[in-house]
């Protein structure tokens, strides 16, 4: 047999084989998987397996997970891959209607027409669409204290899971202190420099936007406050101050709320904010 | 200064040694957002033809943003090198290339021509070098520095341990510490980016790190990366700071939002020498990174990767003890995706590396970019290969406080082994010590945090 023969003869042979193997699997019950992602301590042979525990309740980090040779063991491997394949999927979700409708937001929109956009093009999302600032026009409470922004940032799910609990917390911290609030608003598709746009149309003295971070993948639902007091075109990125990681796993929000009412009358005490405030704190 | 280049059936201008320098690039998201970078393939080869052919004078005399309105530029000018500028001036763009290639071309020979460069003609040469050239390049040079311990020396691959917690609790950022250290991770500084910037917070952090690193006789540096201001205020309190950190960008417009100057840098320095914990004389860790400008609207037209240079040249004024570039910590909008993250990474580790200065490298990605573990890991492997002084260590490669992927404590010790690289010199020994290695190698006890019990 020459070579070309051998190896049509072997072809055949395989394509038999493959056949029945299908055939086979056909006629097995369909086997089931599960995956979970529990988190244990997967460390051989440890001096204490309890007190690795105990760190692993006291961080969200990836800890106590074991080596072979110097990489990560198989499950953790792909638990890691799982949660940033979640991640990616979370970016491209847009916020429910029905949260809003609950938190009776009023709907506005960036100039960003679509998400790929959004990403791309830092400049269609620092700013309001016509119809939004002719509804800011219309609508807004001008000459308040404080101006609320939700905006969805780049984690929608940080919206719908964190800003039901903060934004109570934040107003009613605001109103117990007596200083006045505007009509809080939800800006779609939004980063944290619209917050200039919409302070100059309604005049207030401090905005703070409640903006979703970009998804982690310990935790989807993260969002931070940026707050600037009576942002112009000479502000910079240092007179912004930012409180992040409010979520569920990490400052509580309703704490979150109380801490920013806090920290908001003092910088309408100080008439500052960011860098300067805190050099004055 | 305008030029002109006629390549196969076209014609292309270019309006300045800015817009060569830009167009020259290869694709970046952030410079094509900006609307500077080149509008086909072949106007970016024109670019790199011109590019090629200018003079070292030229580039000399065309700064991308005025001596007058930058105190970035002044600095660059100021620092370098007058006779070695003078002895090179005449070069192209092209010949530079070919003299950092050669063979005869020695890393001492390539300190000293630093001296006669600014940032733009690193910036260009970069641009006319593939990735085997940069890793190349970068192989050549190996800078030292010191704070407590010494970074740089051949052979040494050191580590930042990052145990961040969201919330910055103090025993969580301590597990994660623990279990860097018993990796290895953690030579070139164990530093903590603080959630909250309140200085009582930092303070704590930072008497929390030093206890524990006293506690355990463990040879390296602290660092809590606060606002450098706040660091200042929690030094002048009396807290133990052995290295002060800062995040810096290539305008002074993009400095100015960052809230910081030449002269509170200045004072930092100053102030590190008189309080700080360390031995010096290299007290700062900076970072840095491809399209910070541009996120904040301070590019001044200028390409993202130029910008970079520029912002290596404004930090070697401080002979930092670590210098980290973070390209790929932004998102989309400046690096589209995994691609170009890599190059970034090659090209800013010979940038700084040609400016002198002890670059290490984070290999990063957001979740928002097209770019995963995949392509992480062979940044991770290309810039160990060229040389890089250090990475991050995190926890399982995950940032639980900043929402990002970087280096783990496992790709730390894989990219040693890999290469036959070792830890710093001491703290060496002090993994040897405790168990933890043994010939450069992990040893069973590794990964484990509760030997610190």
């Amino acid at each position: 047999m020459n070579i070309e023969q051998i190896v049509k003869e072997v072809i055949k042979e395989m394509e038999v084989e493959a056949r029945s193997e299908t055939k086979k699997r056909s006629n097995n019950k369909t086997r089931e998987f599960v995956y979970s992602a529990e988190k244990r301590v997967t460390v051989d042979s440890p001096v204490n397996q309890d007190s690795i525990e105990l760190a692993q309740s006291q961080t969200p980090a990836r800890i106590g997970i074991g080596h072979s040779g110097t990489r990560m063991k198989t499950k953790n491997y792909l638990d890691f891959r799982i949660d940033h394949a979640a991640a990616q999927d979370a970016v491209m979700k847009d916020v429910s209607t029905s949260v809003l409708k609950e938190m009776k937001l009023p709907n506005l929109s960036s100039k960003a027409s679509s998400m790929e956009e959004y990403l791309m093009n830092l400049d269609v999302g620092r700013s309001l669409d016509e119809n939004s600032v002719e509804w800011l026009k219309e609508n807004g409470v001008k000459g308040k204290q404080v101006q609320i922004i939700i905006s969805d940032g780049l984690s929608s799910t940080g919206i719908e899971e964190t800003v039901p609990d903060l934004l109570p917390a934040l107003i009613q911290g605001l109103e117990g202190k007596g200083i006045t609030i505007g009509v809080p608003v939800f800006i779609r598709k939004s980063r944290v420099w619209i917050q200039d746009e919409v302070a100059r149309l309604v005049d207030c003295d401090l905005v703070v936007s409640l903006i979703g971070e970009r998804p982690g993948l310990a935790t989807s639902k993260s969002i931070s406050a940026y707050l600037i007091y009576r942002p112009n075109e000479n502000s910079v990125e240092a007179d912004r101050t930012v409180f992040s990681n409010i979520h569920s796993g990490g400052v509580p929000p309703i704490e979150a709320g109380a801490y920013l009412s806090d920290v908001i009358e003092e910088m309408l005490n100080y008439q500052a904010s960011g860098v300067k405030y805190s050099q004055m704190k | 200064m305008n030029f002109s280049c006629s390549l196969r059936n076209d014609v292309y201008q270019f309006d300045s040694v800015k817009d060569v320098l830009a167009k020259a690039s290869e694709e970046k998201s952030g410079d094509t957002m900006s609307g500077i970078g080149a509008n086909s393939s072949l106007e970016r080869m024109a670019a790199k033809y011109v590019l090629s052919e200018i003079h070292l004078k030229d580039i000399y005399e065309n700064p991308v943003i005025p001596y007058d309105t930058d105190e970035i530029t002044r600095l660059i000018y100021d620092d370098m090198s007058q006779p070695i500028y003078n002895e090179i001036s005449s070069w192209t763009v092209g010949e530079l290339r070919e003299y950092i290639l050669s063979h005869t071309t020695t890393g001492s020979d390539l300190k000293r021509l630093s001296r006669g460069l600014t940032s733009e003609m690193i910036s260009g040469v970069a641009k006319l070098m593939s990735s085997i050239d940069l890793v190349l390049a970068s192989q050549k040079m190996k800078h030292q520095a010191h704070c407590n311990t010494t970074i740089g020396e051949p052979g040494r691959l050191a580590f930042r341990c990052q145990p961040n917690h969201p919330i910055d609790n103090p025993s969580g950022i301590l597990a994660s510490m623990k279990e860097g250290l018993s990796y290895g991770s953690g030579d070139a500084v164990i530093g903590i980016n603080p959630n909250n910037e309140a200085v009582e917070s930092v303070r704590e952090i930072l008497s929390m790190s030093h206890e524990f690193i006293q506690k355990w006789g463990i040879p390296t540096q602290n660092c809590v990366l606060a606002h450098i201001t706040t660091q200042m205020k929690a030094l002048e309190k009396g807290s133990p700071v052995d290295l002060m950190f800062q995040s810096l960008a290539g305008t002074q417009l993009a400095n100015e939002d960052f809230g910081v100057s030449k002269e509170i840098l200045d004072e930092g320095y100053i102030l590190m020498k008189a309080k700080g914990t360390s031995t010096g004389p290299n007290f700062f860790y900076f970072e840095t990174g491809q399209g910070s400008e541009v996120s904040l609207d301070a590019h001044l037209g200028v390409d993202m990767q130029t910008l970079e240079a520029r912002t290596y040249g404004y930090a070697r004024h401080w002979n930092p003890f670590m210098v980290n570039n973070v390209s790929g910590f932004i998102g989309p909008e400046t690096l589209y995706d995994g691609k170009q993250m890599i190059r970034c990474d090659l090209e800013d580790l010979f940038m700084g590396k040609l400016h002198n200065l002890p670059m290490g490298i984070a290999p990063t990605y957001t979740n928002h970019m097209n770019s995963d573990q995949n392509d992480q890991e062979i940044a991770g492997m290309l810039t160990t290969v060229a040389g890089a002084n250090f990475y991050m260590g995190v926890p399982g490669g995950d940032d639980v406080m900043l929402s990002y992927q970087d280096t783990s404590f496992h790709d730390d010790a894989s990219l040693r082994e890999m290469l036959g690289l070792r830890p710093l010199r001491d703290f060496e020994k002090w993994l040897e010590e405790m168990g933890i290695m043994e010939n450069g190698r992990l040893t069973k006890a590794a990964g484990d945090l509760s030997i610190f019990d």
